[in-house]
């Protein structure tokens, strides 16, 4: 598989993200930098974490102007997987590639903590076909504007359209340190899809579970079906 | 010349620095207030004199970039002598 990691000042988890992708694949993803405005075809392209910079103005508002956008969005065109995790989901809602907005969390607190994610019932997708409906992963979240908010008859569309890729949810072996619901996200969403399923923004980061000392490696499996069947 | 920009949370979205301020004030005896919405100020200086031409770029830059239109409110006022 061919992929890349868009690295831009202020991303913090680009190589977590190459770490884990290299866990899965031997090819070693292509870093590249918000300025490039060629490179070759590739078959994913995942936006990581961080705080692009600096969260200036709104999270992801300068990142999703910078050059680079414009060959995601052709990657996109081509059909091209895109994964947004944390900072890149809001880089990707500024970039109108996802539709709604990511707002500051409910309770205010920059959350980083253990959730447990659900898989939904979505449309086709190499970011969910690889599960059973309803499977679940312990992944955690760290951020502060992780709210997802959009207008009611948008989120009837997703809910409709089967795009909400999971829900956080309670799940079965909570402890304290597991929370529901870390930022009091409309409807408990915690990723979406694009119309086309190609496209995933999501705020928890699986590259932080995948390892026994992360505490877990349901990041690893999720990132290795995903990964699967983008390859098909 | 110059624009300012006056960014505010559309009514509905949920404002919570604007409520964590409304307990604040609560806490300090200011108990009139029922409700706190924040937002944000963005001024412009522009060597352009021309105050329609001003608008209509300001009116462009809020649309592309200043503000996300999903949960933003702006308003722009010029003001001619700095």
């Amino acid at each position: 598989m061919r992929s890349g990691v868009a690295i831009f000042p202020g991303s913090n988890c680009d190589r977590d993200i190459i770490v884990a992708i290299k866990k899965i694949t031997p090819k070693a993803p292509l870093k590249l930098w918000h300025k490039d405005t060629e490179f070759p075809n590739l078959d994913l392209i995942v936006i990581p974490g961080g705080f692009s910079f600096g969260d200036y103005l709104r999270c992801g508002a300068l990142a999703a102007r910078s050059p680079i956008i414009r060959n995601i969005k052709n990657h996109v065109s081509r059909g091209g997987s895109l994964l947004g995790i944390c900072n890149g989901f809001q880089i990707l809602i500024e970039t109108g590639i996802l539709p709604g907005s990511l707002i500051r969390n409910k309770n205010l607190l920059f959350t980083c903590k253990e959730t447990i994610l659900e898989i939904q019932n979505t449309i086709k997708s190499p970011f969910t076909e690889g599960f059973q409906i309803g499977e679940q992963f312990k992944i955690p979240v760290a951020h502060n504007e992780g709210n997802y908010f959009a207008p009611k008859p948008l989120l009837e569309e997703l809910n409709n359209e089967g795009r909400i890729a999971f829900k956080y949810v309670k799940g079965n072996n909570l402890d304290n340190n597991v929370s529901y619901n870390p930022n009091g996200s409309s409807n408990d969403i915690a990723g979406i899809l694009s119309e086309n399923g190609k496209v995933l923004g999501m705020m928890p980061h699986p590259e932080r579970a995948i390892n026994s000392l992360h505490g877990g490696t349901d990041g690893l499996r999720f990132l290795t079906k995903c990964i699967e069947h983008i390859v098909g | 010349m110059r624009a300012i920009v006056n960014i505010s949370l559309k009514q509905g979205v949920l404002d919570p620095q604007g409520q964590a301020i409304q307990n604040s004030l609560s806490n300090l005896g200011f108990n009139n207030c029922n409700n706190v919405r924040t937002g944000k100020q963005i001024i412009l200086d522009f060597q352009d004199n021309d105050e329609e031409q001003v608008f209509k770029e300001t009116e462009k830059m809020c649309e592309t970039l200043l503000v996300n239109t999903v949960i933003e409110n702006y308003d722009i006022e010029i003001i001619k002598e700095i």
